[in-house]
C-alpha cells in the first residue's frame, strides 16, 4: 500500500510538533524517519497509527483519503505500530496476547489462532512459545510477538519506532531479515531511528526531522554528513565560551559499570575537577542517565568505585552523597523533583537547612522571597508547585539547591525553558563554577548547550562511553555522528 | 474570597444530599424522617448526661482519627487502626491484671497501664509498617491482616488465659477494681482524664502537621516519595515513623475504653472506632483542624441513635446510614466540584 501524508499539523499547546508535513512512501519499500528526540518523528507516526489526530492535513492511502479515530481503526485500514516500549501485557501469555485485538465475536478461535502463531513465527525465524508468559520474554521477542500479531491482523504497513533500543545483535538481525522479508513480500516498512548506521544498512529511502519539520530526503549511497547536518541543523553561536580555572579533583570515577534492564555501561574512568563542567551528549537512554545516577549513589554500580573529595561513596546511598556535597537535579520534575500540592514556600523549607524542630515560617517566607526575586521565578510563596509553569517550576528546581556544593549533577538542567531563560540559568551555574568551586556534570539533548557550557564531553552510544572529548577540540558535526554511532564500531577501545 | 464560599456551597450540598438520602431511607422504612432526626437531637444533646455520653464515646474516636491524620499525611492508609486500638485494650488490660494485687499506689498503675496500650498500639502499627517497608505488602492488605489476628486474640484471651473465674463469657474479663477505673465526674460516665488525653492529642497532632518540620517531611513523602528522597528525607524511617505514631494514638483509645469506660477487656473493645475514625478523615479531607468538631458530631449521631428503637422502634444502625451517606456525599461533592473548577479554568483559559 502507498501512503501519503499530506501537510500534517499538530500542536501540542504552543509546541508545533510537525510542522506542514508531507511524505510519501512507496509500497514494498523500507521507509527510514531519521531526527533527534523531540523532533517530531514519533508523533507523526502516532497519527499515522492512529493514537493521535492531526490538526490539519490528510492521510491518504492508495490515492484516496481515510479517517481514523483510534489504533482500532488504523488496523483496520491495515496500519500497524510497534511502540519503542512494547505495548502488550506482561503478566498474561504469548497467545493471549497474540489474541488481544482481535476483532469480532464473543468466543476467541484458540486453536486457530495459535496455528496462526505457530506458522508466523516459523515464517520468520522466530521461536515463540504460545504459552509462555509475556514477562518471561526479552524485548526482542516481545517485538517479534509483536509483529506477528499485528501481521494476523492483516497489517500491510507496519511501523517501527526505535526498534532496535535494548535487543541483542542476533536478535537485530533477525529483525532486519524479517524486514527485508516483508518489504519483498510488498508490505510497506516505516522505520523511525536516529542511528546513522542502521538507516545506511537497512532503507530504500529516508526522510529526515527536525524541530517538527521535514528537512530533507535522500537515497542511497548516503552522505552521512549531509545526513547529520540536516539532523541537528547548522551551528549557532552563543558568544564567548567561560571557564572556570580547575581545581584539585572533586570526583573520581574508577573503572565504573552500572546495569540497567537495557544496557550495561562499563570501563569509565574519570577525574572530575573543581569548577569544572562535563557534558554528557548522546540519545536519549544511551546510558548517560544511568552514570549520573550512579555518581549520586541512586544507582548502585556492579563494578569500580565512586570517589567525592577523597572519600570513597561507592554503594553509598544518595544521603550519604549529599552529606558530602553531592545534589542531583532530575529532569521529571513532577515526578522526581518537586512534590505536587506542595506549595513553593513548603519546598524551600525542606530543602533549606533544618533549624530546630519547628518551623520559622516568617523567616521561611523572607527566604522564599528573596528567591522568588533572584530566581525570577513567576508564582508566590503560597503558589502550590504544580500551578506554575514548566520553566517555573524548572527555576524553583534551581532554585532549590543549597549553596557551597561540592559537585552538581543535572540532568537536562534547561529544558523546557526559552533561549534566554537557558543562558542566564547558566551563567548562575557557571558562577557556582566560579565562585563556590563547584564541579558540574550535566546530560544534554542540546548539543549546543553541551558544546558551548562544558569544559570536556562524553559521548554516549548505546551503553558505550567515549574518552572525554575537550570542547574545544569538536564540533557539532563531530558529536553528532559520534552520537549517530560512528566511531563506536570497535567496542574493545572503550575498554583499555 | 471566592474559593471559600464554593468550599462552603458545596459542602452545604453534601450535607443536604446526605440528608435526603437519609430521609428517604426513613420514609421507605415508614419512618417521619423529621420525628427521626428530633429524637437524634433530643438523645445527644438533650441533657448534661445525654452530652457526656457522647464526650464519652467521642474521646476514643478523637484519639483514633488523631492518629489516622498522621498515616494519611504520609499518604498511607493506616486500615489497621483497628487492631491497633484493640491491642492497646489488650496491653493495657495486661498490665492491670499483672498490678492489680500488687502495693503501688493505683494511679501509678493506671498511668503505667495507659502507657503500655498506647506502646501495644505502636507495636501492631510497626508490624504493618514493617510488612509494608521491608515485606513490600500494601499497608491496606497488612492492616486489614492485623485486625482480624488482633480481634482473634481477644477472644483467646478473653475465653482462655484471662477467663472469667468458672466459665468464660462474651461479656468480657473480670472487672477491674473502682480503684483502678479512670476517675470520672459524680454522676456521670465521664473522665475528665480520658478527655484530656483526647484533645491534648489532637492539639499535639494538629501542630504535628501544621508547625513542625517532622510534619512537613511527612507530607512530602506521602505526596511524593521519590522527590523527597531526593530532598533528603529518609523516606522509610518518615514511613515508620508515621505507623508508630499512629498506632500509639490508637493504642491510647484502647487504653481509654479499657481504663474509662468498660473497666475491663470485651471482645468489641475498639467499638468500630477505627473505622469510623478512617470515614471521619475523608469526611474532613485530612484537615486536622476539624477533626475534633466532626468526630463529636459522629459521636453525638451514634448516641442519639440508641434512642430510636425505643421511641421509634427503628434500628439504631440509623447513625451509620447518615454517617455512610455524608462521607459518601462529601467525596461526590468533592469530585462534582473538581469538574467545576476544571471547567471553569478552561473556560477562563478560552477568553
Amino acid at each position: 500500500m502507498e501512503i501519503e501524508l499530506r501537510h500534517i499539523h499538530k500542536y501540542f499547546g504552543p509546541v508545533h510538533a510537525n510542522d506542514d508535513i508531507t511524505l510519501t512512501i512507496p509500497s514494498g519499500s523500507i521507509q527510514g524517519l531519521l531526527g533527534e528526540n523531540g523532533a517530531g518523528k514519533s508523533t507523526l507516526m502516532k497519527i499515522l497509527s492512529g493514537y493521535l489526530r492531526p490538526d490539519a492535513g490528510e492521510i491518504r492511502i492508495n490515492g484516496s483519503p481515510i479517517e481514523m479515530h483510534s489504533p482500532a481503526d488504523a488496523i483496520r485500514f491495515g496500519i500497524g505500530m510497534l511502540h519503542q516500549d512494547p505495548m502488550d501485557f506482561p503478566p498474561m501469555r504469548v497467545l493471549d496476547n497474540f489474541m488481544v485485538g482481535y476483532p469480532e465475536g464473543l468466543l476467541l478461535p484458540r486453536e486457530e489462532a495459535r496455528q496462526a502463531l505457530l506458522d508466523l513465527s516459523a515464517q520468520f525465524g522466530f521461536s515463540l512459545d504460545p504459552d509462555a508468559y509475556v514477562e518471561s520474554l526479552t524485548v526482542g521477542e516481545r517485538q517479534q510477538l509483536e509483529i506477528v500479531r499485528l501481521l494476523w491482523l492483516g497489517a500491510q504497513v507496519l511501523i517501527f519506532d526505535e526498534p532496535t533500543t535494548g535487543i541483542s545483535a542476533q536478535q537485530k538481525e533477525k529483525l532486519f531479515a524479517a524486514l527485508h522479508r516483508l518489504a519483498d513480500e510488498g508490505k510497506t516498512i516505516i522505520f523511525v531511528t536516529h542511528k546513522l548506521e542502521e538507516v545506511e544498512l537497512l532503507c530504500d529511502q529516508v526522510a529526515v526531522l527536525r524541530a517538527g519539520k521535514l528537512v530533507g530526503e535522500a537515497r542511497p549511497p548516503y552522505d552521512l554528513d549531509a545526513l547529520v547536518e540536516m539532523m541537528f541543523g547548522k551551528v549557532v553561536t552563543k558568544g564567548a565560551r567561560v571557564s572556570a580555572p580547575l581545581g584539585k579533583p572533586v570526583l573520581q570515577i574508577k573503572n565504573l559499570a552500572v546495569e540497567s534492564h537495557r544496557l550495561r555501561i562499563e570501563g569509565v574512568n574519570l577525574e572530575v575537577r573543581e569548577g569544572e563542567v562535563i557534558g554528557l551528549a548522546g540519545m536519549e537512554g544511551s546510558g548517560q542517565r544511568q552514570l549520573l545516577r550512579a555518581c549520586a549513589g541512586l544507582i548502585r554500580p556492579v563494578e569500580g568505585e565512586i570517589w567525592v573529595d577523597g572519600h570513597n561513596l561507592t554503594g553509598k546511598s544518595y544521603h550519604d552523597f549529599m552529606r558530602h556535597g553531592v545534589a542531583y537535579v532530575p529532569a521529571a520534575r513532577l515526578e522526581e523533583g518537586l512534590v505536587p500540592n506542595l506549595t513553593l514556600l513548603e519546598h524551600m523549607i525542606l530543602a533549606d537547612e533544618q533549624r530546630g524542630l519547628i518551623i520559622d515560617r516568617q523567616a521561611a517566607l523572607q527566604l522564599t522571597k528573596e528567591r522568588i526575586e533572584t530566581f525570577n521565578i513567576r508564582g508566590r510563596p503560597h503558589s502550590p508547585i504544580e500551578s506554575l509553569s514548566g520553566g517555573n517550576q524548572q527555576r524553583a528546581l534551581l532554585a532549590l539547591l543549597r549553596p557551597g556544593l561540592r559537585l552538581l549533577l543535572m540532568e537536562h538542567p534547561t529544558r523546557g525553558l526559552d533561549m534566554e531563560s537557558a543562558i542566564w540559568v547558566w551563567q548562575t551555574l557557571k558562577r557556582r563554577c566560579r565562585e563556590e568551586r563547584t564541579a558540574i556534570f550535566f546530560m544534554s539533548s542540546d548539543l549546543e548547550e553541551i558544546l558551548h557550557y562544558s569544559d570536556r564531553i562524553l559521548v554516549f552510544f548505546s551503553g558505550q562511553v567515549s574518552e572525554p572529548i575537550p570542547a574545544t577540540e569538536t564540533d557539532i558535526e563531530h558529536l553528532g555522528q559520534l552520537i549517530g554511532g560512528r566511531g563506536f564500531n570497535t567496542p574493545e577501545e572503550a575498554t583499555p | 474570597m471566592k474559593p471559600r464560599w464554593e468550599n462552603l456551597a458545596f459542602a452545604t450540598a453534601a450535607v443536604f444530599v446526605a440528608l435526603a438520602f437519609t430521609s428517604l431511607v426513613l420514609v421507605t422504612a415508614g419512618a417521619s424522617p423529621f420525628e427521626a432526626y428530633w429524637y437524634m437531637l433530643k438523645g445527644s444533646l438533650g441533657s448534661w448526661a445525654k452530652i457526656s455520653d457522647v464526650l464519652v464515646a467521642w474521646v476514643p474516636l478523637l484519639l483514633a482519627t488523631a492518629g489516622l491524620l498522621i498515616t494519611f499525611a504520609a499518604g498511607l492508609w493506616n486500615i489497621g487502626v483497628e487492631g491497633q486500638i484493640v491491642l492497646g485494650g489488650i496491653f493495657t488490660t495486661w498490665v492491670l491484671r499483672l498490678l492489680q494485687d500488687s502495693t503501688l499506689s493505683p494511679a501509678f498503675i493506671l498511668i503505667l497501664a495507659i502507657t503500655a496500650g498506647a506502646l501495644g498500639g505502636a507495636l501492631w502499627a510497626a508490624l504493618a509498617g514493617l510488612l509494608k517497608v521491608f515485606g513490600g505488602v500494601n499497608e491496606i492488605f497488612g492492616g486489614l491482616g492485623l485486625d482480624f489476628v488482633a480481634v482473634a486474640l481477644t477472644l483467646w484471651l478473653i475465653f482462655g488465659p484471662w477467663k472469667r473465674p468458672g466459665i468464660g463469657s462474651m461479656s468480657g474479663t473480670e472487672p477491674f477494681p473502682p480503684q483502678l477505673w479512670l476517675p470520672t465526674l459524680p454522676g456521670s460516665r465521664l473522665s475528665l482524664w480520658s478527655l484530656l488525653i483526647g484533645v491534648v492529642s489532637i492539639a499535639i497532632v494538629y501542630f504535628l502537621l501544621s508547625g513542625t518540620y517532622f510534619g512537613l517531611k511527612l507530607k512530602a513523602v506521602g505526596k511524593n516519595p521519590r522527590a523527597a528522597y531526593l530532598l533528603g528525607i529518609p523516606t522509610t524511617r518518615y514511613l515508620m515513623m508515621a505507623f508508630v505514631l499512629s498506632g500509639l494514638f490508637a493504642g491510647l483509645a484502647g487504653a481509654v475504653q479499657v481504663t474509662a469506660v468498660y473497666h475491663r477487656l470485651i471482645p468489641a473493645i475498639s467499638s468500630g472506632y477505627g473505622w469510623l475514625g478512617l470515614m471521619v478523615s475523608m469526611l474532613i479531607n485530612f484537615q486536622p483542624a476539624w477533626a475534633a468538631p466532626v468526630t463529636f458530631f459522629f459521636a453525638a449521631l451514634n448516641i442519639g441513635s440508641i434512642q430510636l428503637p425505643i421511641v421509634l422502634k427503628l434500628d439504631s444502625s440509623l447513625s451509620g446510614v447518615l454517617q455512610g451517606a455524608l462521607v459518601l456525599s462529601f467525596l461526590l461533592m468533592g469530585g462534582v466540584r473538581q469538574r467545576w473548577l476544571k471547567k471553569h479554568q478552561q473556560e477562563a483559559s478560552d477568553e
